[in-house]
Protein backbone atom coordinates (compact mmCIF):
# COMPACT_ATOMS: atom_id res chain seq x y z
CA UNK A 1 0.00 0.00 0.00
CA UNK A 2 1.35 3.60 -0.71
CA UNK A 3 0.45 6.60 1.17
CA UNK A 4 1.62 10.78 0.46
CA UNK A 5 1.63 13.50 2.82
CA UNK A 6 2.61 16.85 2.16
CA UNK A 7 4.27 18.52 4.77
CA UNK A 8 4.86 22.15 5.06
CA UNK A 9 8.06 23.83 6.33
CA UNK A 10 8.14 26.54 9.04
CA UNK A 11 4.32 25.55 10.52
CA UNK A 12 5.01 23.98 13.94
CA UNK A 13 1.39 23.81 14.83
CA UNK A 14 0.97 21.25 12.15
CA UNK A 15 3.97 19.00 12.90
CA UNK A 16 3.13 15.52 13.46
CA UNK A 17 0.19 15.37 11.59
CA UNK A 18 1.26 12.92 9.36
CA UNK A 19 2.72 10.88 11.84
CA UNK A 20 -0.72 10.39 13.38
CA UNK A 21 -2.12 9.02 10.14
CA UNK A 22 0.64 6.59 9.80
CA UNK A 23 -0.04 5.77 12.76
CA UNK A 24 -3.78 4.93 12.67
CA UNK A 25 -2.85 3.18 9.50
CA UNK A 26 -0.40 0.89 10.96
CA UNK A 27 -3.34 0.24 14.15
CA UNK A 28 -5.68 -0.71 12.01
CA UNK A 29 -3.88 -3.08 9.94
CA UNK A 30 -3.14 -4.82 13.07
CA UNK A 31 0.88 -4.17 13.18
CA UNK A 32 2.72 -5.18 16.64
CA UNK A 33 2.49 -1.53 18.87
CA UNK A 34 6.20 -2.04 19.95
CA UNK A 35 6.95 -1.88 15.73
CA UNK A 36 4.74 1.05 15.71
CA UNK A 37 6.15 3.15 18.16
CA UNK A 38 9.12 2.56 16.56
CA UNK A 39 8.06 3.37 13.10
CA UNK A 40 5.60 6.52 14.72
CA UNK A 41 8.98 7.44 17.03
CA UNK A 42 11.81 8.11 13.60
CA UNK A 43 9.13 9.44 11.50
CA UNK A 44 7.82 11.81 13.75
CA UNK A 45 11.22 12.83 14.24
CA UNK A 46 11.90 13.02 10.22
CA UNK A 47 8.66 14.60 10.12
CA UNK A 48 9.87 17.23 12.20
CA UNK A 49 13.23 17.79 10.65
CA UNK A 50 11.25 18.84 7.45
CA UNK A 51 8.91 21.44 9.09
CA UNK A 52 11.94 22.96 10.89
CA UNK A 53 14.29 22.86 8.47
CA UNK A 54 13.01 22.26 4.92
CA UNK A 55 10.61 24.91 3.17
CA UNK A 56 8.40 21.94 2.20
CA UNK A 57 8.50 18.47 2.12
CA UNK A 58 6.58 14.93 1.24
CA UNK A 59 6.16 11.80 3.15
CA UNK A 60 5.91 8.51 1.12
CA UNK A 61 4.98 5.68 3.16
CA UNK A 62 4.95 2.32 1.52
CA UNK A 63 3.89 -0.99 3.76
CA UNK A 64 3.53 -4.50 3.11
CA UNK A 65 3.65 -7.58 5.36
CA UNK A 66 7.41 -7.93 5.11
CA UNK A 67 8.55 -4.27 5.70
CA UNK A 68 6.99 -0.80 6.10
CA UNK A 69 9.14 1.39 4.16
CA UNK A 70 8.86 6.10 4.63
CA UNK A 71 10.53 8.02 2.75
CA UNK A 72 11.25 11.65 2.97
CA UNK A 73 11.56 13.96 0.04
CA UNK A 74 12.29 17.50 1.35
CA UNK A 75 13.58 20.63 -0.46
CA UNK A 76 15.67 22.81 2.20
CA UNK A 77 19.32 24.03 2.24
CA UNK A 78 20.88 20.57 2.89
CA UNK A 79 22.75 19.38 5.93
CA UNK A 80 26.48 20.44 5.40
CA UNK A 81 27.96 17.80 7.26
CA UNK A 82 25.79 14.49 7.68
CA UNK A 83 28.24 12.49 10.10
CA UNK A 84 28.19 15.61 12.30
CA UNK A 85 24.16 16.25 12.42
CA UNK A 86 24.09 12.11 13.15
CA UNK A 87 26.05 12.62 16.44
CA UNK A 88 23.94 13.37 19.71
CA UNK A 89 23.22 15.95 20.89
CA UNK A 90 24.36 17.93 17.83
CA UNK A 91 21.61 21.39 16.90
CA UNK A 92 21.60 23.70 14.86
CA UNK A 93 18.25 24.93 15.91
CA UNK A 94 18.15 28.16 16.77
CA UNK A 95 16.86 29.59 20.34
CA UNK A 96 12.82 30.23 19.07
CA UNK A 97 12.89 26.61 17.57
CA UNK A 98 14.51 25.22 21.15
CA UNK A 99 11.89 27.32 23.12
CA UNK A 100 8.76 25.35 21.34
CA UNK A 101 10.42 22.01 22.52
CA UNK A 102 12.11 21.10 19.44
CA UNK A 103 16.04 21.26 18.19
CA UNK A 104 17.38 19.02 21.42
CA UNK A 105 20.01 17.16 18.89
CA UNK A 106 18.66 13.88 19.07
CA UNK A 107 16.55 13.77 16.16
CA UNK A 108 18.79 12.14 13.41
CA UNK A 109 19.82 9.63 16.30
CA UNK A 110 16.49 8.80 17.28
CA UNK A 111 15.56 8.06 13.63
CA UNK A 112 18.55 5.47 13.29
CA UNK A 113 17.55 4.07 16.94
CA UNK A 114 14.59 3.03 15.88
CA UNK A 115 15.23 2.58 11.88
CA UNK A 116 15.95 -1.19 10.87
CA UNK A 117 18.07 0.15 8.01
CA UNK A 118 18.74 4.54 7.58
CA UNK A 119 19.28 5.22 4.47
CA UNK B 1 -12.69 -12.08 13.32
CA UNK B 2 -14.94 -12.51 15.86
CA UNK B 3 -16.01 -10.50 18.27
CA UNK B 4 -15.24 -12.43 21.63
CA UNK B 5 -16.73 -10.35 25.11
CA UNK B 6 -13.49 -9.52 26.89
CA UNK B 7 -14.64 -8.78 30.02
CA UNK B 8 -17.80 -7.16 32.33
CA UNK B 9 -19.41 -3.79 31.62
CA UNK B 10 -21.10 -1.64 33.55
CA UNK B 11 -23.05 0.11 31.44
CA UNK B 12 -26.08 -1.62 30.38
CA UNK B 13 -28.65 -0.49 27.54
CA UNK B 14 -32.36 -1.18 28.72
CA UNK B 15 -33.88 -1.95 24.79
CA UNK B 16 -37.29 -1.20 26.09
CA UNK B 17 -36.26 2.67 27.53
CA UNK B 18 -33.89 3.52 24.01
CA UNK B 19 -35.81 5.50 21.83
CA UNK B 20 -32.69 5.27 19.24
CA UNK B 21 -31.88 8.52 19.07
CA UNK B 22 -28.30 8.22 18.68
CA UNK B 23 -27.08 10.93 21.42
CA UNK B 24 -24.74 8.09 22.66
CA UNK B 25 -23.41 7.62 19.93
CA UNK B 26 -22.45 10.56 18.79
CA UNK B 27 -20.11 11.45 21.97
CA UNK B 28 -18.76 7.66 22.11
CA UNK B 29 -14.82 8.74 22.42
CA UNK B 30 -14.28 5.20 21.19
CA UNK B 31 -16.80 4.78 18.59
CA UNK B 32 -18.40 1.49 20.29
CA UNK B 33 -22.01 1.90 19.55
CA UNK B 34 -24.06 1.78 16.46
CA UNK B 35 -28.09 2.16 16.02
CA UNK B 36 -30.17 -1.07 14.34
CA UNK B 37 -33.65 -1.86 14.78
CA UNK B 38 -33.99 1.74 16.60
CA UNK B 39 -32.42 1.12 19.60
CA UNK B 40 -28.65 1.75 20.50
CA UNK B 41 -25.88 -1.51 20.33
CA UNK B 42 -22.56 -1.71 22.18
CA UNK B 43 -19.60 -2.74 20.78
CA UNK B 44 -18.45 -4.54 23.89
CA UNK B 45 -14.81 -5.23 23.02
CA UNK B 46 -14.45 -0.90 22.26
CA UNK B 47 -16.44 0.14 25.50
CA UNK B 48 -14.06 1.48 27.97
CA UNK B 49 -16.93 2.09 30.68
CA UNK B 50 -16.28 6.30 30.63
CA UNK B 51 -19.55 6.75 30.94
CA UNK B 52 -20.08 9.63 28.36
CA UNK B 53 -23.36 7.58 26.75
CA UNK B 54 -24.58 7.77 30.18
CA UNK B 55 -24.64 11.10 30.57
CA UNK B 56 -25.89 11.85 27.39
CA UNK B 57 -28.94 9.48 27.02
CA UNK B 58 -32.16 11.95 27.21
CA UNK B 59 -34.57 9.03 28.44
CA UNK B 60 -32.40 6.95 30.91
CA UNK B 61 -32.13 4.03 28.79
CA UNK B 62 -28.54 3.55 29.85
CA UNK B 63 -27.95 2.11 33.45
CA UNK B 64 -25.23 1.80 35.24
CA UNK B 65 -25.80 -1.97 36.56
CA UNK B 66 -24.61 -2.31 40.37
CA UNK B 67 -25.04 -4.46 43.26
CA UNK B 68 -28.48 -5.00 44.69
CA UNK B 69 -28.01 -3.16 48.31
CA UNK B 70 -29.32 -5.94 50.10
CA UNK B 71 -26.84 -7.99 49.36
CA UNK B 72 -24.49 -6.60 52.15
CA UNK B 73 -26.64 -8.46 54.70
CA UNK B 74 -25.53 -11.89 53.44
CA UNK B 75 -22.53 -10.78 55.81
CA UNK B 76 -21.86 -10.32 59.10
CA UNK B 77 -19.07 -7.74 58.87
CA UNK B 78 -20.99 -5.28 56.49
CA UNK B 79 -17.85 -2.69 55.25
CA UNK B 80 -18.69 0.26 53.45
CA UNK B 81 -15.54 1.40 51.44
CA UNK B 82 -16.20 5.19 50.52
CA UNK B 83 -14.36 7.41 48.61
CA UNK B 84 -13.56 11.23 49.58
CA UNK B 85 -15.64 11.93 46.79
CA UNK B 86 -18.66 11.12 48.51
CA UNK B 87 -18.08 13.69 51.59
CA UNK B 88 -17.81 16.02 48.78
CA UNK B 89 -21.46 15.72 47.48
CA UNK B 90 -22.98 16.63 50.95
CA UNK B 91 -23.18 20.17 52.15
CA UNK B 92 -19.99 21.88 54.27
CA UNK B 93 -21.50 21.81 57.33
CA UNK B 94 -22.60 18.26 57.29
CA UNK B 95 -19.62 16.24 59.41
CA UNK B 96 -18.12 13.37 58.59
CA UNK B 97 -19.43 11.77 61.84
CA UNK B 98 -22.85 12.77 60.72
CA UNK B 99 -22.57 11.21 57.33
CA UNK B 100 -21.05 7.91 58.34
CA UNK B 101 -23.47 7.69 61.22
CA UNK B 102 -26.11 7.05 58.80
CA UNK B 103 -24.74 5.27 56.75
CA UNK B 104 -24.44 2.67 59.71
CA UNK B 105 -28.15 3.23 60.21
CA UNK B 106 -28.81 1.91 57.04
CA UNK B 107 -27.29 -1.56 57.76
CA UNK B 108 -23.08 -1.17 57.33
CA UNK B 109 -21.04 -2.36 60.09
CA UNK B 110 -17.89 -0.81 59.39
CA UNK B 111 -16.72 2.01 57.40
CA UNK B 112 -13.33 2.34 55.67
CA UNK B 113 -12.40 4.94 53.55
CA UNK B 114 -10.97 4.15 49.98
CA UNK B 115 -7.78 7.13 50.74
CA UNK B 116 -6.49 5.00 53.50
CA UNK B 117 -4.49 3.77 51.14
CA UNK B 118 -3.03 6.63 49.65
CA UNK B 119 0.19 7.00 52.40
CA UNK B 120 1.15 3.46 51.21
CA UNK B 121 0.65 4.31 47.96
CA UNK B 122 2.74 7.44 47.30
CA UNK B 123 5.53 6.15 48.59
CA UNK B 124 5.57 3.07 46.09
CA UNK B 125 4.64 4.89 43.49
CA UNK B 126 7.76 7.49 43.94
CA UNK B 127 9.79 4.74 44.58
CA UNK B 128 9.25 4.00 40.64
CA UNK B 129 9.40 7.17 39.84
CA UNK B 130 12.45 7.62 41.01
CA UNK B 131 14.25 4.88 38.93
CA UNK B 132 15.87 5.06 36.42
CA UNK B 133 15.33 2.22 34.32
CA UNK B 134 11.40 2.56 34.41
CA UNK B 135 10.05 3.61 30.86
CA UNK B 136 8.86 7.82 31.26
CA UNK B 137 6.33 8.66 31.47
CA UNK B 138 4.55 6.52 33.75
CA UNK B 139 0.99 6.50 33.24
CA UNK B 140 -1.46 6.26 36.37
CA UNK B 141 -3.45 3.14 37.37
CA UNK B 142 -5.85 5.21 39.48
CA UNK B 143 -9.04 5.44 36.33
CA UNK B 144 -10.35 2.51 34.99
CA UNK B 145 -11.50 3.72 31.85
CA UNK B 146 -7.95 5.24 30.94
CA UNK B 147 -6.39 1.88 31.74
CA UNK B 148 -8.43 0.14 28.67
CA UNK B 149 -8.50 3.47 27.04
CA UNK B 150 -5.15 2.74 26.49
CA UNK B 151 -5.92 -1.18 26.13
CA UNK B 152 -7.87 -1.08 22.70
CA UNK B 153 -6.83 2.67 21.65
CA UNK B 154 -2.90 3.33 22.42
CA UNK B 155 -2.08 -0.64 22.43
CA UNK B 156 1.99 0.66 22.53
CA UNK B 157 1.33 2.64 25.93
CA UNK B 158 0.33 -0.17 28.23
CA UNK B 159 4.16 -0.55 28.95
CA UNK B 160 3.73 2.79 30.41
CA UNK B 161 1.15 1.99 32.94
CA UNK B 162 2.65 2.41 36.65
CA UNK B 163 1.55 -1.58 37.76
CA UNK B 164 0.99 -0.18 41.22
CA UNK B 165 -2.84 -0.95 42.81
CA UNK B 166 -4.95 2.04 42.97
CA UNK B 167 -6.02 3.02 46.48
CA UNK B 168 -9.14 1.24 46.43
CA UNK B 169 -7.59 -1.81 45.95
CA UNK B 170 -5.00 -0.95 48.78
CA UNK B 171 -8.42 -0.14 51.21
CA UNK B 172 -9.91 -3.15 50.50
CA UNK B 173 -7.13 -5.20 50.92
CA UNK B 174 -6.37 -3.77 54.44
CA UNK B 175 -9.65 -3.70 55.57
CA UNK B 176 -9.96 -7.45 54.92
CA UNK B 177 -6.65 -8.37 56.56
CA UNK B 178 -7.98 -5.99 59.65
CA UNK B 179 -10.75 -7.87 60.15
CA UNK B 180 -9.46 -11.71 59.45
CA UNK B 181 -6.63 -10.82 62.08
CA UNK B 182 -9.09 -9.94 64.60
CA UNK B 183 -10.39 -13.13 64.26
CA UNK B 184 -13.00 -13.05 61.58
CA UNK B 185 -13.27 -15.56 59.07
CA UNK B 186 -13.04 -14.52 55.55
CA UNK B 187 -16.69 -15.83 54.44
CA UNK B 188 -18.23 -13.43 56.63
CA UNK B 189 -16.67 -10.24 55.11
CA UNK B 190 -18.38 -8.37 53.10
CA UNK B 191 -16.43 -5.24 51.31
CA UNK B 192 -19.18 -2.99 49.15
CA UNK B 193 -17.95 0.22 47.22
CA UNK B 194 -19.77 3.40 46.85
CA UNK B 195 -18.53 3.80 43.74
CA UNK B 196 -18.74 7.31 41.64
CA UNK B 197 -18.49 5.64 38.14
CA UNK B 198 -18.99 2.81 35.84
CA UNK B 199 -15.82 2.40 35.13
CA UNK B 200 -14.87 1.12 39.05
CA UNK B 201 -17.54 -1.41 38.60
CA UNK B 202 -16.30 -2.73 35.63
CA UNK B 203 -12.68 -3.13 37.32
CA UNK B 204 -13.93 -4.96 40.63
CA UNK B 205 -15.91 -7.42 38.39
CA UNK B 206 -13.35 -7.81 35.98
CA UNK B 207 -9.50 -6.56 37.30
CA UNK B 208 -7.23 -5.55 34.29
CA UNK B 209 -3.58 -7.06 35.48
CA UNK B 210 -5.40 -9.21 38.41
CA UNK B 211 -7.67 -12.00 38.91
CA UNK B 212 -9.64 -11.07 41.25
CA UNK B 213 -10.65 -8.00 43.37
CA UNK B 214 -10.49 -8.22 46.71
CA UNK B 215 -14.07 -6.37 47.00
CA UNK B 216 -17.09 -8.29 47.11
CA UNK B 217 -19.95 -5.40 45.56
CA UNK B 218 -20.14 -2.62 43.96
CA UNK B 219 -23.37 0.39 44.88
CA UNK B 220 -23.20 3.23 42.85
CA UNK B 221 -23.11 6.54 44.39
CA UNK B 222 -26.33 8.02 43.28
CA UNK B 223 -28.52 5.13 45.12
CA UNK B 224 -26.27 5.96 48.35
CA UNK B 225 -26.27 9.32 48.54
CA UNK B 226 -29.98 9.45 47.57
CA UNK B 227 -30.76 6.80 50.97
CA UNK B 228 -28.15 9.11 52.89
CA UNK B 229 -29.00 12.52 52.22
CA UNK B 230 -32.58 12.44 53.34
CA UNK B 231 -31.94 11.37 56.65
CA UNK B 232 -29.37 13.75 57.13
CA UNK B 233 -32.02 16.05 56.06
CA UNK B 234 -34.34 14.26 58.95
CA UNK B 235 -31.78 14.68 61.71
CA UNK B 236 -29.32 17.23 63.12
CA UNK B 237 -27.31 15.75 65.20
CA UNK B 238 -24.92 12.76 65.34
CA UNK B 239 -27.24 9.77 66.47
CA UNK B 240 -23.91 7.28 67.31
CA UNK B 241 -20.43 7.53 68.00
CA UNK B 242 -18.12 5.30 66.13
CA UNK B 243 -14.85 4.15 66.67
CA UNK B 244 -13.62 5.95 62.67
CA UNK B 245 -10.22 5.60 61.32
CA UNK B 246 -7.45 7.67 61.72
CA UNK B 247 -8.84 11.54 59.65
CA UNK B 248 -7.59 11.19 56.12
CA UNK B 249 -4.42 13.62 55.13
CA UNK B 250 -5.31 16.57 53.34
CA UNK B 251 -3.37 14.67 50.46
CA UNK B 252 -5.46 11.29 50.73
CA UNK B 253 -8.51 13.93 50.83
CA UNK B 254 -7.76 15.28 47.70
CA UNK B 255 -6.14 12.39 45.89
CA UNK B 256 -9.24 11.69 43.51
CA UNK B 257 -9.50 15.24 42.45
CA UNK B 258 -7.67 16.71 39.34
CA UNK B 259 -3.67 16.80 40.64
CA UNK B 260 -4.30 14.82 43.30
CA UNK B 261 -1.54 12.82 42.36
CA UNK B 262 0.54 15.24 40.27
CA UNK B 263 0.98 17.76 43.12
CA UNK B 264 2.04 14.76 45.54
CA UNK B 265 4.44 12.84 43.90
CA UNK B 266 8.18 13.78 43.30
CA UNK B 267 9.85 14.21 39.38
CA UNK B 268 7.99 16.29 37.11
CA UNK B 269 4.18 15.45 36.73
CA UNK B 270 1.10 16.25 34.61
CA UNK B 271 -3.22 16.09 35.62
CA UNK B 272 -4.60 15.77 32.62
CA UNK B 273 -8.88 15.33 32.51
CA UNK B 274 -11.59 14.33 30.69
CA UNK B 275 -11.51 11.70 28.00
CA UNK B 276 -11.25 13.73 24.72
CA UNK B 277 -8.51 15.69 26.44
CA UNK B 278 -6.64 12.51 27.32
CA UNK B 279 -6.93 11.22 24.05
CA UNK B 280 -4.92 14.36 22.43
CA UNK B 281 -1.98 13.36 24.82
CA UNK B 282 -2.17 9.84 24.51
CA UNK B 283 -1.28 10.68 20.67
CA UNK B 284 2.01 12.75 21.50
CA UNK B 285 3.35 10.41 24.15
CA UNK B 286 2.72 7.66 21.25
CA UNK B 287 4.86 9.85 18.62
CA UNK B 288 7.28 10.74 22.09
CA UNK B 289 6.79 14.11 21.61
CA UNK B 290 6.67 14.39 25.69
CA UNK B 291 9.96 14.12 27.02
CA UNK B 292 9.71 16.03 29.98
CA UNK B 293 7.17 14.16 32.41
CA UNK B 294 8.25 11.53 34.82
CA UNK B 295 4.41 10.86 35.61
CA UNK B 296 1.43 11.71 33.89
CA UNK B 297 -2.07 11.42 36.58
CA UNK B 298 -5.02 10.79 33.47
CA UNK B 299 -8.73 10.60 34.49
CA UNK B 300 -11.22 10.21 32.18
CA UNK B 301 -13.96 12.70 33.65
CA UNK B 302 -14.01 16.61 33.73
CA UNK B 303 -12.92 17.65 37.48
CA UNK B 304 -12.06 13.98 37.80
CA UNK B 305 -13.74 11.37 40.15
CA UNK B 306 -16.01 14.76 41.40
CA UNK B 307 -17.22 14.58 37.63
CA UNK B 308 -17.77 10.58 37.95
CA UNK B 309 -21.62 10.04 36.01
CA UNK B 310 -22.91 8.81 39.66
CA UNK B 311 -22.17 11.58 41.80
CA UNK B 312 -24.96 14.09 42.49
CA UNK B 313 -23.51 17.44 43.32
CA UNK B 314 -22.06 19.62 40.62
CA UNK B 315 -18.47 18.44 40.13
CA UNK B 316 -17.01 22.08 41.08
CA UNK B 317 -18.82 22.71 43.84
CA UNK B 318 -17.68 18.93 44.88
CA UNK B 319 -14.02 20.00 43.78
CA UNK B 320 -14.14 23.01 45.76
CA UNK B 321 -15.68 21.08 49.28
CA UNK B 322 -13.11 18.44 49.50
CA UNK B 323 -10.70 21.30 49.02
CA UNK B 324 -12.15 22.82 52.01
CA UNK B 325 -12.05 19.91 54.04
CA UNK B 326 -8.45 19.56 52.88
CA UNK B 327 -7.64 22.58 54.32
CA UNK B 328 -9.30 22.66 56.93
CA UNK B 329 -8.85 19.46 58.91
CA UNK B 330 -9.87 20.11 62.25
CA UNK B 331 -13.86 19.96 61.79
CA UNK B 332 -13.69 16.69 62.66
CA UNK B 333 -11.10 16.20 64.95
CA UNK B 334 -13.30 14.38 67.34
CA UNK B 335 -12.42 11.42 66.13
CA UNK B 336 -12.27 8.43 68.85
CA UNK B 337 -9.48 6.53 66.63
CA UNK B 338 -9.30 2.80 65.85
CA UNK B 339 -6.72 0.85 67.89
CA UNK B 340 -5.14 0.00 64.46
CA UNK B 341 -4.69 2.16 61.09
CA UNK B 342 -2.90 1.28 57.85
CA UNK B 343 0.69 2.26 58.91
CA UNK B 344 0.65 -1.02 60.44
CA UNK B 345 -0.15 -3.25 57.90
CA UNK B 346 2.52 -1.40 55.40
CA UNK B 347 4.58 -4.50 54.81
CA UNK B 348 1.83 -6.86 54.03
CA UNK B 349 0.06 -4.25 51.74
CA UNK B 350 3.63 -3.59 50.02
CA UNK B 351 3.80 -7.14 49.05
CA UNK B 352 0.37 -6.93 47.57
CA UNK B 353 0.79 -3.52 46.16
CA UNK B 354 1.65 -4.55 42.28
CA UNK B 355 -0.50 -5.78 39.60
CA UNK B 356 0.39 -7.93 36.75
CA UNK B 357 0.81 -6.84 33.51
CA UNK B 358 -1.70 -5.08 31.44
CA UNK B 359 -2.09 -6.56 27.66
CA UNK B 360 -3.13 -4.66 24.82
CA UNK B 361 -6.22 -5.58 23.41
CA UNK B 362 -6.69 -3.29 19.76
CA UNK B 363 -9.99 -2.69 19.07
CA UNK B 364 -8.53 -0.43 15.88
CA UNK B 365 -7.64 -3.14 13.41
CA UNK B 366 -9.49 -3.92 10.56
CA UNK B 367 -8.15 -7.77 10.72
CA UNK B 368 -6.28 -9.81 12.38
CA UNK B 369 -4.21 -10.65 9.85
CA UNK B 370 -2.26 -7.97 8.07
CA UNK B 371 -2.55 -8.67 4.55
CA UNK B 372 -6.52 -9.01 5.26
CA UNK B 373 -6.24 -5.78 6.84
CA UNK B 374 -4.45 -4.36 3.95
CA UNK B 375 -7.14 -5.27 1.53
CA UNK B 376 -10.13 -4.18 3.79
CA UNK B 377 -8.44 -0.95 4.10
CA UNK B 378 -8.18 -0.32 0.36
CA UNK B 379 -11.26 -1.25 0.11
CA UNK B 380 -12.52 0.84 2.85
CA UNK B 381 -10.69 4.10 1.36
CA UNK B 382 -12.15 3.09 -1.93
CA UNK B 383 -15.79 3.46 -0.07
CA UNK B 384 -14.80 6.54 1.45
CA UNK B 385 -14.48 8.24 -1.33
CA UNK B 386 -17.74 7.62 -2.83
CA UNK B 387 -19.11 8.29 1.31
CA UNK B 388 -20.58 12.28 1.51
CA UNK B 389 -18.21 12.92 4.14
CA UNK B 390 -20.90 15.00 6.38
CA UNK B 391 -21.18 12.29 9.32
CA UNK B 392 -24.97 12.90 9.81
CA UNK B 393 -25.07 9.00 11.30
CA UNK B 394 -28.78 8.28 9.62
CA UNK B 395 -26.74 5.05 8.12
CA UNK B 396 -26.56 4.19 12.39
CA UNK B 397 -23.02 4.42 12.77
CA UNK B 398 -20.58 7.49 13.89
CA UNK B 399 -19.40 8.79 10.56
CA UNK B 400 -18.66 8.37 7.08
CA UNK B 401 -15.38 6.74 8.22
CA UNK B 402 -16.97 4.48 10.35
CA UNK B 403 -19.57 3.42 8.13
CA UNK B 404 -16.52 2.48 5.14
CA UNK B 405 -14.96 -0.07 8.41
CA UNK B 406 -18.36 -1.67 9.27
CA UNK B 407 -19.08 -1.95 5.45
CA UNK B 408 -15.32 -4.08 5.07
CA UNK B 409 -16.15 -5.99 8.52
CA UNK B 410 -19.17 -7.28 7.20
CA UNK B 411 -21.40 -5.42 9.54
CA UNK B 412 -22.99 -3.06 7.48
CA UNK B 413 -23.73 -2.31 3.58
CA UNK B 414 -23.09 0.61 1.55
CA UNK B 415 -26.57 1.27 0.48
CA UNK B 416 -27.27 2.65 4.31
CA UNK B 417 -25.87 5.26 3.52
CA UNK B 418 -28.58 8.08 2.76
CA UNK B 419 -26.85 9.84 0.05
CA UNK B 420 -25.98 6.83 -1.85
CA UNK B 421 -30.15 5.60 -1.82
CA UNK B 422 -30.68 8.82 -3.33
CA UNK B 423 -28.06 7.91 -6.07
CA UNK B 424 -29.41 4.88 -6.65
CA UNK B 425 -33.19 5.61 -6.38
CA UNK B 426 -32.13 7.94 -9.32
CA UNK B 427 -30.68 5.29 -11.79
CA UNK B 428 -33.61 3.06 -10.51
CA UNK B 429 -31.56 0.77 -8.96
CA UNK B 430 -33.29 1.03 -5.26
CA UNK B 431 -37.22 1.23 -5.64
CA UNK B 432 -38.76 4.08 -2.78
CA UNK B 433 -39.97 0.86 -0.94
CA UNK B 434 -36.81 -0.48 -0.61
CA UNK B 435 -35.08 2.24 1.09
CA UNK B 436 -38.12 2.86 3.68
CA UNK B 437 -37.03 -0.61 4.67
CA UNK B 438 -33.27 -0.06 4.29
CA UNK B 439 -34.49 3.32 6.77
CA UNK B 440 -36.78 0.85 9.30
CA UNK B 441 -34.11 -1.20 10.13
CA UNK B 442 -31.74 1.04 11.13
CA UNK B 443 -34.10 3.51 12.77
CA UNK B 444 -36.70 1.30 13.59
CA UNK B 445 -40.44 1.07 11.76
CA UNK B 446 -42.18 3.69 14.35
CA UNK B 447 -39.74 6.67 12.93
CA UNK B 448 -41.46 6.74 9.64
CA UNK B 449 -44.88 6.68 10.93
CA UNK B 450 -47.03 9.68 11.59
CA UNK B 451 -44.89 11.59 9.47
CA UNK B 452 -45.93 14.64 6.92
Amino acid sequence: MHFEFKVEGGNFSKAGAASSEVKKILKQLNVDPKIIKRIVVALYEAEVNIVAHAYNGIIYVDINTKEIKTQLIDEGPGIPDIQLAMQKGFSTASPEVREMGFGAGMGLANMESNSDVLI
Amino acid sequence: MTDIPHFHHALKIKDDLCIGCSHCMAVCPTEALRIKGGKARLNDNRCVDCGECFKACPVSAIIIEHDDFNKIFEFTYRIALVPAIFIGQFPDGASIRQIYSILMEKGFTHIFEVEQGVEVLIEAMNEKIRSESTIKPLISSFCPAIIRLIQVKFPALVENILLLKPPLDISALYCKKQLMDSGVPESEIGIFYITPCAAKIAAVKSPVGDDTSPITGVINMDFIFNKTYRSLKHSSTDTCQIPLNKPLTGKALRWSLTDGEADNLEGSSLAIDEIHNVIEFLEKIENDEITDVDFLELRACDESCAGGVLTTANRFLAARRLKHRAEEKNLDDDFSEKETDISDYKSYLNQHITIGEVKPRSMMKLDENMSEAMKKMDKANELIKQLPQVDCSVCGTPNCAALAEDIVQGKAKLNQCIFIQKKLEQKGKLPPQKSIDIIKEIWGNNKLENNI
